[in-house]
């Protein structure tokens, strides 16, 4: 047994109080995490801190670098090394990752990003919940790219959607982030740790030498340092030998093509929703991450009144999960979209669909009210001229 | 690997150099202009690896954005990860901890090591992580076309110091030796012999090894100064330094203008990654 196993023995089956950070940790000490770079920030710290504490128990190592820069820089050249590395931060560190979330994109280095998103722009208030990042998530980075982004909404979510990330970046070779918000980062909750066999891990698919790392199949296998192949890595446009080409204009077209298509083709494979549809609904909401939790709330309690509604929450944010949205568009009359921002996924759900979309949007560090989301799942259905009973 | 290379130009059939075997040959020639000092220093980065005996398959290096950068990446036979700029140093954190077997190599400029990626160099150095760093200093932002660079002299006009530069030059090498590094050299490229020693020092050195290489940029800085000529830089190494020994002897006026060249620092503090492995043999069951 690895000292990892024996380490995770201590867990497995039980049921334990944790916070949706310390949740995620353990999910990445589950999906075999052996390497973290991270800078402090509320929401997102005690993530560091677990990982931290259990990262040496697990022969893995951790590492408070000097700023976000240098956190996402460390966990990429770990990754070449031959780990597997994460860092976590909040709104303010996320947004200095974007250069080289982009260098992760170009190089196709797996790696995962936990971003618990907190009030912005800027410092706004800095120890409260937000959903404000979603949209940075997807473009953040300069350059024509895809990206895979997940939101639980859960401690026990935070946990799997860890798992999920490793998985998702080592089978498309690609940085995963992990939308988490302060509210679900902070919230407490009980999480129930499954044994170490029974989470599925996906491993680094390994180069046979003479093979080109990065290109000549949608997604190639990967090669380590160390191994005696002189791998070049690079940021800039390359062949797929690696090799840099900047002035070509069919090599970047090739490359920067393929690396959008390898997400975007697989996404009915990425995109994850749950869904919980009614006959007769007229109305749809359509939510993510912590704001789910009340919006689910205020559709039970519709329900309860005689009011048909369907509830759509998405898990995976980026591939859009574009079909369930179109196929809740046609069963509903109107779109409700709860979100804690000033309406950035309501926006996305309006490319899919030519029904009303009603953004619900709300700032100010406080999550929704169940009452709030019904008393507008409601009004959406006294104008449609529904008989609430 | 192929025997006979030919560089292209004339038709004659070259011996190959002795250190062409550390080069990823089928890319040459470089693209450094020439006269520009990136050629000395690649020449003599091989000489020592060579000298050494260290096999590139033990190497990995690490680079930022800019000439200087491209010494080793693409021009060196070796695992390379050619990064964002600023950010070699804390990349090559990432790489030297998952492999402490890996002798790591950052080459990059001033613009890259001591300007955006100052912070990085400086707690690279308090960790004392095993790394050797070469900043090639040309005093610009040679890539960029010749902009003023942390290392610019004062009163030298530059591409966007048309009035000439009024910012004073920061000393790299004293600080990387006052933030905890346990060896830290300066070095020009007119003094190639003592360069390829101190580069072989620093390769075995257990902890943060730095080397301030000053290296012309007789293009995008010397367009500006007027000097066009890698001469006219070398005679301008070879006047204006002086031995760390002598400097020590010499007030701060008579040190104006002056090159410090020699060791700066030797210790042995504990290494990091060392101090990592430690915690994580704690728990190893015996
Ligand atoms: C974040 C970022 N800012 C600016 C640039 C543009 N840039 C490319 S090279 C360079 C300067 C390089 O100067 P130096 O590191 O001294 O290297 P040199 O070319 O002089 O060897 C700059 C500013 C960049 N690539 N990335
Ligand atoms: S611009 Fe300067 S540093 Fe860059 S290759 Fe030319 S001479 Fe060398
Ligand atoms: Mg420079």
């Amino acid at each position: 047994m690895t000292q990892r196993q024996s380490r995770l023995k201590e867990f497995e089956n039980r049921t334990l109080f944790l916070l949706g950070d310390e949740a995620a940790a353990y999910g990445a000490l589950y999906a075999g995490c052996d390497f973290f770079a991270g800078y402090p920030i509320t929401p997102a710290s005690e993530i560091a801190e677990v990982m931290s504490r259990e990262l040496p128990r697990v022969d893995g190592y951790y590492v408070q670098m000097e700023d976000e820069l240098a956190s996402l820089s460390a966990v990429i050249g770990a990754v070449w090394a031959g780990g597997k590395a994460m860092t976590a931060t909040s709104g303010p560190g996320f947004s200095l990752m974007q250069e080289n979330i982009g260098y992760a994109v170009m190089t196709e280095t797996p790696c995962v990003i936990i971003d618990v998103q907190r009030s912005g722009p800027s410092t706004g208030q800095a120890t409260k919940p937000a959903q404000g990042d979603v949209l940075q998530a997807r473009w953040g980075t300069h350059g024509d790219h895809e990206i895979i982004a997940l939101a639980p909404s859960s401690v026990q979510e935070c946990f799997e959607l860890t798992v999920a990330s490793f998985n998702l970046a080592e089978q498309y070779r690609t940085p995963v982030i992990l939308l988490m918000d302060g509210e679900i980062g902070h919230l407490r909750e009980s999480v129930t740790f499954p044994t170490f066999d029974e989470v599925a891990r996906e491993e680094r698919r390994l180069a046979e030498p003479d093979t080109d790392l990065f290109g000549g199949e949608p997604i190639p296998p990967m090669s380590l340092f160390g191994e005696g192949r002189f791998i070049h890595v690079t940021g800039s446009t390359h062949k797929a030998s690696g090799m840099r080409d900047v002035q070509t204009q069919a090599v970047h077209e090739e490359l920067v093509t393929r690396l959008c298509q390898k997400i975007a083709d697989a996404r009915a494979e990425i995109a994850s929703v749950e869904q919980d549809l009614v006959d007769g609904a007229r109305i749809g909401v359509l939510t993510y991450g912590a704001t789910a939790r009340p919006a689910r709330g205020a559709v039970l309690e519709a329900r309860r009144m005689g009011c048909a509604v369907d509830f759509l929450r998405l898990i995976t944010i980026w591939p859009f999960p574009e079909e369930a949205v179109k196929r809740l568009a046609e069963r509903v009359e109107t779109i409700l979209v709860p979100e804690m921002n000033l309406g950035q996924i309501a926006r996305e759900v309006e490319r899919f669909t030519s029904l009303p979309i009603l953004p619900l949007p709300k700032i100010g560090g406080v999550a929704h009210t169940v009452d709030e989301i019904l008393e507008a799942i409601l009004s959406s259905s006294s104008e449609l001229g529904s008989a609430v009973g | 690997m192929k025997d006979d290379v030919i560089i292209p130009g004339p038709e004659k059939r070259l011996k190959p150099h002795r250190l062409l075997k550390f080069l990823r040959q089928e890319i040459l020639p470089t693209t450094f202009c020439p006269g520009c000092g990136c050629g000395t220093v690649l020449n003599g980065f091989a000489q020592a690896v060579d000298e050494l005996g260290i096999d590139p398959k033990d190497m990995v290096f690490v680079t930022g954005i800019g000439c200087s950068s491209w010494i080793p990446s693409p021009y060196f036979k070796g695992d390379t990860l050619h990064t964002t700029h600023g950010r070699p140093i804390a990349f090559a954190t990432g790489v030297k901890i998952m492999r402490p077997d890996l002798k790591v190599v950052v080459i990059a400029g001033d613009g890259d090591i001591a300007g955006i990626g100052g912070n990085h160099l400086i707690h690279a150095a308090r960790r004392n992580i095993d790394m050797t760093v070469l900043m090639v200093n040309n005093w610009n932002y040679g890539m960029t076309g010749g902009q003023v660079s942390p290392t610019t002299p004062f009163g030298v006009p530059t591409t966007t110091t048309p009035y000439d530069n009024v910012e004073h030059p920061l000393e790299a090498a004293e600080l990387v030796a006052a933030a905890g590094a346990n060896y830290v050299s300066r070095w020009t490229t007119y003094h190639v012999f003592p360069l390829m020693e101190s580069i072989q020092k620093a390769l075995q050195v257990d902890g943060f090894s730095f080397i301030e290489i000053l290296s012309q940029c007789p293009v995008s800085y010397g367009k500006m100064v007027d000097m066009r000529k890698a001469s006219d830089f070398l005679k301008f190494y070879r006047d204006q330094s002086v031995r760390v020994h002598k400097a020590k002897a010499m007030s701060a006026e008579e040190l104006e203008g002056k090159i410090v060249v020699g060791k700066l620092m030797e210790r042995e503090r504990t290494e990091f990654t060392a101090s990592l492995r430690r915690i994580n043999e704690r728990f190893r069951k015996g």
